[in-house]
Order: C-alpha cells, then structure tokens, then sequence
C-alpha cells in the first residue's frame, strides 16, 4: 500500500463489498451531480460498493455513521469546503471512519468558490446579506441564531466560521479529485483506481501533472511571444473558436491549471478558469498565472501597464477563483478573529 | 583528495561559522551567542565563531572540520558573498565536497553595518543564520560548466580610452572591433589643445595613437556607427553594428579632400561640429586635419544633391539637382556614392569594452551665467578650440566680435557641486581652468580672473601645476559667481560683469570682464540610458555606468565580460583614463587568454516531462536563452546562454522551470527559517 502507512488491504473483496461514503460541505451541490453524470457506469458501482452515506440521494442518519466502527469506511468522498462547525464536526468523523479520505472536487480540494469569501470578515458578510443585500427587506436586522428557544425546547444551529477552508486544512487528505465539478471521466478513474487498490502515493491529485495547454486543442496557436496590450473578460468579446484565448487578450488560467479536463471549457469556447488547481509543484496558482500574465504585459510604463490591467476588474475572482483558501495568502489578513479564530 | 559525496540518505551535518571580520561584525553582533544559539538548530553538528574566517587558518578550520567532522553542508556568516563567497566555496571543495553544499549569510553589509542596536542586530544574524540552516540541507552537488571563448573584443567608444585599450589589445594579437558613433576617433581629447599638467600638446599626443589604430591590422575601425543590439552572454557575444551612411566608400576615399575644394559652395557655410558652432565647413567635409579615418563625409541636410529634411524613416532621397563637382574632383577614384545607405554588420566577440566618455554639462542650465544669451559668454571647451592651432581662428583668442579679450573671468565648478544641477565633482575643471588661465595668459596677455569654490589639485605633479600657474600672476579668487550681466558702463563690446562674493576677503566683486570662460562640469552620456539597457549594464544614480565593486573590480560590471573604460564610469582625466582602459583591457585579456569561461552553475532548467508548451517564458528571457523545441511542444533552456535571473522560473504558470542553487525548496526552507522565532 503506497503512502498509506496500511499494511493491510482495507477490505477483503471476497467478503463484502468496500463500503464508502459521499458527503457534501459547504458546495453547490455540482460534485453530486457528477456522481450521477456518471449515467449508466454508475449502476457498476453500485453494484460494486456499499453507500454507507449519501445524503443527497439516500436516508442515512449521522448516528449510523457514529456508530460504526473506526476505518469501516473504505473511503469518503467529501466535496464542499469547511466553513460551519457542523461540516468540521462531519469532516473529523468521517476521516475517522474512513481508510481513505478523499477531497472531490474544488471546494474540497482549494476552498473552491466559497473560498473567495476568505476577502471579507464574516460579519461584513453577514452584514451584507442579511442587511445590504440589494434584494434584501429586513428592517428589524434579524440574524440566524445558532441557539434559539422554540416551544421549550432550544434547537443548536451550526455556527459560520470566519474563514473557509480546504477539506486538507481540517483533517489529514489522502487523495484529491479535482474539478469543479470534477469529470465523470476523473471520477471514473478515481473510483476505479480505488477499487483495483491501484492507488497512486499518497496525497497525490488524481490528474496529470501538467498543465492544461499540453491537451489544449489551441495549443499551437498561441504565439511565442503574446504580448498584452488589452484584456478582455469572456463577454467583452466574440472569441474566435481557434485561437489561444491569452493570444485573444481573455485570461486563460490553462496555463497554471493541471490538465485531466480535456479542454472541456475551451471547447466550448470558454476559456479556463482554473478549476483543477495548480500542478504538484506550485504552491500558489494565483500567484503563479499572474507572474506569467503580468510578466508579458507589452507596456513597458506605468501608465500603459495600469491600462493594460483595467481589463482584469477582479484580479482576486479571477486568478484565484478556487485557490484562495488554499493559496499562500489565504485570507485577507485584517480580519477580526471574531466568532471562530480559524 | 577522493571527493566526498554525501549518499542519499546519509544525515545532514552543518558546518556553521561566524566571522568576526575583525570588529566589523563582532562589535554590532554578540557573535558567540549566534553560534551557541545555532548549535541548538537542526542538522548542526559544530557551530563556530572566528576572527577572520576568510584568513588561510579560518578556511583550515572549515577542511578541517568537514574531515573531523564528516560534514556535508557548509554555513558561513560573514561579509556579502561578492566578497567571499568564492573563497569559502574554494576552501569547501579543497576538502573534499562539493563547493555548492557551501552558503553564505551577509551579516556585515546587511546586519551589522546599517545596525545599532547590538541586541537586535545579534537576533537577526540569528535569524538569517536559521534562515541558512533550513536552506542548506536542500542543497545538491552541481557542476562548474566550462565554455569556450571566443577572443575578439568590442570597444564601445573611440576617444582616448577606447583607443588605448584597442591598441593594447591589438598589440598582444586580438582582433578588436572599435565602433565610434561620430565620424572620426579622438573624442573630446582630440578638441584639446594643451593637457595639464605637463602642457603638452594633446594632439602631438593622442594623433600618433589614433593614427595607429587606423593602421593597426588587428583593428576593425566602424566611425560613424553605432551598437544596435547586443545578445549572448561573455565569450560569446552578438553584436549588430549600424554604419551609417557617409555617402563615401570608405575603401575608396583616399583623403586627398579634392572634392571638398571641388564643391559647388565656394566658401565654407555651415556650422562646424568637431570646431563646436565656432567654425564653419561645407556640405562634404573632414572632420578635422588629423581625423581618423581621413575620410571625408558628406551631410545629407545641407548637400544639394539631397531633398532637405529626413524621410520618416531616417534616411534622405537623392535630389541629383547639384552639379555634383565633388564628384569630378573625385574623378576615377569614385569614393562618392549619394545612394549609400545604412549598412548593418553582424559580429561575434567574446568581451566588450565600454569607453562611451561623457557629455560637457550645458551652461544654458544656470542661466545666470549667461551662456548662449551673451555672445563674450564661452564654455572651456570653446575655448579649447579658440586656442587650439587647427581652431577655427587658428589659435587667436578672438571673441565673437574679432576682438581680444584683456579681461578674462574663469568659472569653476559650472554644473558641478551645486545642488540645483550635478552634485558631483568634475575632477577636471579646477586643473584645466589652471590650463586655460595659463594658455589664455600667454596668447593675450590678458588679466584673468579665476572664481572657484575650493581649489582641488590632487594627483601627481598636479599641485606643482597649481603653484607654477598661480605664480604667472592670476587672480585667484575663492568664491561662487552669482551672475553675470551686461556692464552698464559698455557700448557695444559685449563686455560683461561678473559678480561673485570673495569668500576670504567677505567682498562682493563686480568686475568687468571681455570674456567669461565657464569650466563646465563633466556628465554621463546622453546616450548612456540607452547603452544601459543595450548592454545590459547598471548606471548610478547620477548615470555613470556602475562597477562592480569600486576597490576590487574597479573595471568590471555586473555583466560579466563588458569592462569599463574612461568617463563612463565616472569623471576622470586623461591620465586616469588611459589607465583604466589598460586595466579594462587586461581584464578583457585575463579572459580570452584562459580560453574559457567558468560557468557559475545557478542556471535554469525545464522539466521537459511536465512543461506544458504554454510559452509564457520565451519572451521573458533577458539572454534569449529560451526557444520553443516544435517537435515536442515544449520549452528548451539553453544553459549557456542563462544566466541565473530567475525571470523564468517566477514566470512559469505551472512551476516547470527549476532553478539550481534557487529551488522552492530552497527559498521556502530559507523563508521558515528567517521567520522562525528566535532567543530575545
């Protein structure tokens, strides 16, 4: 068993089928979907396994799980970032159960999405949507609570922690699956992987290590030298289907991004935004794809430079789309370590 | 010695010294409590303080310790590894292991030096010493690449400085390109009529010299051409060299000047360059008698076989309205050729010698001086060339008014130790203005007057020249010239009144003058900024082209195998000149004689299996080191030519560039050990 430290098999196939677990987090609810894109090759793994927990398709109760012993699960799938104390709760006791804690997905993987919320305190974001919201009515400020009394009895909400993270930056990871979703292909591989016991080393992403423009079918139109004089977000510009988004002035995040997509955004004429996350040997994509942009901006002088970059209006959304939890910055650092210090 | 080579799993052991440098470190920074802390770090097995590690017994000490100690990383705390790191690294690989494993830690320049508190300071070379020790254990084996060089050298510049290092390295059988932008070599010293302090004539000096270099068979003279671009790296340079068009054929122009008596301008009508504006020449025209080469040029704006006006592009569009008598007076030799166009020359030379020289400043900047508002109102180097035999008036010192001057006011310091415009010294002008005083005295017998701030006669036979000139009988008064105006008492002479304050006599003075001669100080090149850039050169803050260090690698750059000569550098006279272009061409030859270049191995490279073809990097590379390998789809780095920047290896969207002696590892490690927290 590579990596894992296991000297045993974690289940005996003779015996009974490998039970594993998916759970969801703070996420849109795209991971799931992926299980089911999996269309009819999702009948042979079910066949193949026991669903311990699956909240969004079966009935299982967490005191099921909390009663099971420990590592009966051979693995979790876990999608969604960490932000409420519930998803921790659930984060810590299904990597106790589990032989195999696997991060699926973005959010799970880099903080994903949600991550982004790592720019604002949580009470600035309370604030915003429960109060300033533009579609928000709420004269009397009304808040969730995370403990209130109801008929006498006093039902415990989860509380939001003030910074999202990384499933990793919970509990111990042994395998990534990225996407956002990730592909019915990679989690084809995934799961197949998992079943024929051919696991890669631990803490490995279950997808090339190189970046995307090695399988982009523009690959070679991008010229040698693309130096920017303008950028233009997607819906500025009618992009021609057959050339290299960054020779088109749209930030492509391809470059810094792990292949193992197929181009699947590109290909339908949208460029990437970086979801698979950056290969083994970055520690900060963002970082990373804006060294690369800004260094082959053509102006040489402020001014220029300073036009050049208006065309990028959110540089933070933009390069650090799914990695910002994950990333070296991590959070914006004058956050008050009000509610939950993490 | 058998090398040691650490195996693969054998345990880190650290080697770790502190240098005392004297009182240089240890006054500022409690070196034994560094080396007691650092011995508690990770991987150390002997933690050390010195004296002088850099002497023969501290570098005995490190061999010894890797022997007795069997240690396989080496730290040294000491001065800037410009310094030393190469002594250290040497001392390392002369017992045994490789030279790479040695790191060194800056605790002079950038502790102990710009530091007074002494507790604080000591907590940071123990942070930078932690910083090391993380580093280290990340270290590999590297090689020392050796590549060939190829022999020929470039001179940027043909003034005196270009000129002696071309010769000095023509004489010992280089092949030497020298490019001058203007149309002849001589530079500013070839205006000069006399040079201090021996007073000799700068011509009778610097002609049989230029002369040489246009025969020498080992020199390639380009006048009227610049440097255009300039690739590679040292011993192996690429240089494109422009030629302008001198609308003559340079092999075919025997100097005899023919055509210049032959043109169709009887008399000579525009301004006269080499003579500054005080002299006239005609549309074809030698630069001066002496020029080298002596060849004649034609100007293109004046010449009536041309359209006035350049084209968009630079060039000029034969008009063919002339008689073109020039080129009946050419006859069979057919050296003339209106259709001459710019003509590029592609060269390879392994080392460069810069010997750009400097601009005079412009004394239109202090206006109160009155330069180009009243006609009396000269710089020096007009002057030079009113005195100068050859000059436009062959030697008279007349004014503009063809009369001569019986009062002479002398300016020091003009743009030079002043706030307002340059706050360097020119080092020059105290000893010409002495020159001129004298020369001035000697052709007019005119009283002069010379205004300096402090007067500066440092070097050999430098003060002698000062007593001889001010025993001639000058006014030699110590004070600031405030202005310069128009004497009310005067028709129509141009004369003038200088009012300074005499700082030893606490008077103000106004005195009428004829001619006020401004000794103007010395700049850097207008095209310096340029040059910097083509070379690949670092300028101070004032322009000059910098040093690598100014004791112990006075004529070298911070690119390796481009050596500086001259004013460039820096004002300087033309003793000083001429020696350091001697130097810079010793350095040059140190290089070529070896026969190759020692390869500091802190190059880039791809991990071809995982670089993505994005070519984000191919742009990037300051050395052109980097091209797009079709066939495969991926980046090459082609190691000779990288030079370690590092642009690359930051630029990279998927960390598929490494950097030898500059990996993640390293830096990150390095990064944890500085932040760690250390003994208050």
């Amino acid at each position: 068993m590579p990596g894992t430290g296991l000297n045993l098999k974690p289940w005996n196939p003779l015996m009974s089928k490998p039970k594993v677990a998916f759970y969801w987090c703070a996420s849109c609810g795209g991971c799931e979907e992926t299980i089911v894109d999996l269309a009819e090759d999702i009948l042979g793994v079910v066949e193949k396994v026991d669903i311990v927990l699956w909240p969004v398709a079966m009935d299982f109760k967490y005191k099921d799980i909390q009663a099971m012993p420990d590592k009966s699960i051979v693995a979790t799938l876990l999608n969604g970032a960490i932000r409420t104390t519930e998803q921790e709760e659930m984060a810590h006791l299904l990597r106790r159960k589990s032989v195999y804690m696997i991060a699926y997905g973005a959010c799970a993987h880099l903080g994903g999405i949600p991550g982004l919320a790592n720019q604002f305190s949580r009470e600035h974001m309370l604030q915003f949507v429960y109060e300033q919201g533009p579609t928000m009515v709420n004269e009397r400020k009304t808040r969730p609570q995370v403990k209130f009394a109801d008929h006498g009895r006093e039902p415990v909400l989860p509380e939001l922690h003030n910074v999202v993270r990384s499933l990793d930056q919970v509990v111990d990871v042994d395998y990534y699956v990225p996407g956002c979703p990730p592909t019915p292909q990679i989690t084809k591989q995934a799961i197949t992987a998992l079943l024929e016991n051919r696991l890669p080393p631990k803490g490995s992403v279950i997808a090339p290590d190189i970046a995307l423009c090695d399988e982009c079918p523009r690959k070679a139109s991008k010229p040698p030298n693309v130096a920017f004089t303008e950028f233009f977000r997607p819906h500025q510009k009618l992009a021609d289907p057959n050339k290299c988004f960054l020779a088109q002035g749209i930030v492509c995040m391809g470059p810094a991004t792990r292949s193992g997509c197929g181009a699947a955004c590109i290909r339908g004429n949208m460029p990437c935004t970086g979801c698979f996350g950056p290969t083994s040997r970055v520690r900060d994509q963002g970082a990373k794809i804006l060294s690369s942009l800004a260094s082959n901006v053509a102006a040489k002088d402020e001014d220029g430079i300073r036009k050049t970059l208006a065309g990028i209006p959110d540089p933070v959304g933009t390069f650090y789309r799914y990695g910002l939890a994950k990333s070296i910055l991590r959070r914006k650092v004058n956050l008050p370590p009000t509610g939950n210090d993490h | 010695m058998k090398p040691i080579v650490p195996k693969k799993h054998e345990p880190v052991r650290i080697g770790y010294y502190i240098c005392h440098c004297g009182t240089n470190i240890a006054a500022m920074v409690d070196v034994e409590a560094v080396a007691k802390y650092v011995a508690t770090l990770p991987n150390v097995a002997v933690s050390r303080h010195y004296k002088y590690m850099c002497s023969d017994p501290g570098q005995e000490l490190i061999q010894q310790d890797i022997r007795e100690h069997r240690l396989n990383r080496i730290v040294v705390e000491a001065c800037s590894p410009l310094l030393h790191e190469h002594t250290f690294r040497k001392a390392t690989e002369a017992a045994g292991l490789n030279p790479f494993y040695c790191q060194m830690v800056n605790t002079r320049e950038h502790n102990s030096w710009v530091h007074t508190d002494r507790a604080e300071a000591t907590r940071k070379a123990m942070a930078l010493a932690h910083a090391a020790i993380e580093r280290v254990p990340h270290h590999k084996s590297l090689e020392v690449k050796k590549v060939p060089i190829n022999p020929d050298v470039l001179i940027v510049g043909g003034g005196i400085a270009g000129i002696h290092a071309a010769l000095t390295l023509a004489n010992a059988g280089k092949m030497v390109y020298l490019v001058e932008r203007e149309p002849t070599i001589g530079g500013h010293m070839a205006k000069f009529d006399k040079t201090y302090p021996t007073l000799d004539c700068a011509m009778c000096v610097l002609s049989p010299k230029m002369a040489a270099v246009g025969s020498h068979p080992n020199i390639h003279l380009w006048t009227y051409s610049e440097v255009a671009k300039v690739d590679g790296y040292v011993g192996n340079f690429q240089v494109t060299v422009r030629r302008k068009p001198r609308y003559i054929v340079e092999d075919l122009c025997t100097g005899c000047q023919e055509c210049v008596a032959a043109c169709v301008f009887k008399e000579p009508k525009f301004p006269d360059e080499f003579n500054l504006g005080l002299g006239k020449r005609k549309p074809v025209f030698l630069p001066f008698a002496q020029a080298i080469p002596p060849i004649v040029m034609i100007d293109p704006e004046v010449c009536l076989n041309f359209k006035r006006g350049k084209n968009p592009d630079g060039t000029h569009t034969v008009s063919d309205k002339c008689k073109k008598t020039c080129v009946q007076a050419c006859g069979d030799r057919k050296a003339i050729d209106f259709k001459q166009t710019e003509e590029t020359k592609n060269i390879t030379v392994g080392t460069i010698v810069m010997a750009t020289g400097f601009k005079i400043f412009d004394a239109r900047r202090t206006p109160f001086f009155g330069y180009g508002i009243y006609p009396n109102v000269y710089n020096a180097l007009e002057v030079e060339r009113l005195i100068n035999a050859s000059g436009p008036t062959e030697g008279e010192i007349v004014l503009r008014n063809g009369q001569r001057p019986k009062k002479v006011a002398i300016v020091h310091c003009v743009g030079s130790r002043d706030e307002n415009t340059n706050r360097w010294c020119s080092r020059v002008c105290c000893l010409y203005s002495l020159k001129l005083a004298h020369l001035i005295k000697e052709h007019t017998d005119a009283e002069v007057y010379n205004f300096y701030i402090d007067m500066r006669t440092p070097g050999k036979g430098m003060e002698e020249f000062y007593n001889r000139v001010a025993e001639e009988g000058m006014h030699l008064i110590r004070g600031k010239v405030a202005d310069v105006y128009p004497d009310p008492n005067d028709g129509a002479t141009g004369r003038v009144v200088v009012q300074a304050e005499d700082t030893l006599t606490n008077k103000i003075l106004k005195i009428p003058v004829d001619m006020v001669v401004l000794s103007v100080g010395l700049e850097p090149h207008p095209e310096a900024d340029n040059l910097r850039r083509l070379f690949n050169l670092s300028c101070s803050s004032e322009g000059w082209f910098l040093e690598r260090h100014v004791k112990l690698a006075p004529v070298s750059t911070f690119t390796d195998g481009i050596f500086l000569a001259g004013c460039c550098q820096g004002p300087k006279d033309i003793p000083d000149s001429v020696a350091q272009a001697g130097a810079a061409a010793a350095e040059a030859m140190a290089l070529i004689d070896k026969g190759h270049i020692e390869q500091e191995p802190n190059t880039a490279y791809i991990l071809a299996d995982e670089c993505s073809g994005c070519k984000s990097c191919i742009p990037l590379c300051p050395y052109s080191a980097i091209s797009f390998d079709e066939s495969r789809q991926k980046a090459i780095i082609n190691e000779a030519l990288c030079k370690g920047c590092g642009t690359c290896v930051a630029a990279c969207p998927s960390g598929s560039i490494v950097q030898n002696l500059f990996e993640d590892d390293e830096i990150f490690s390095e990064i944890e050990g500085l932040l760690a927290p250390v003994p208050a």
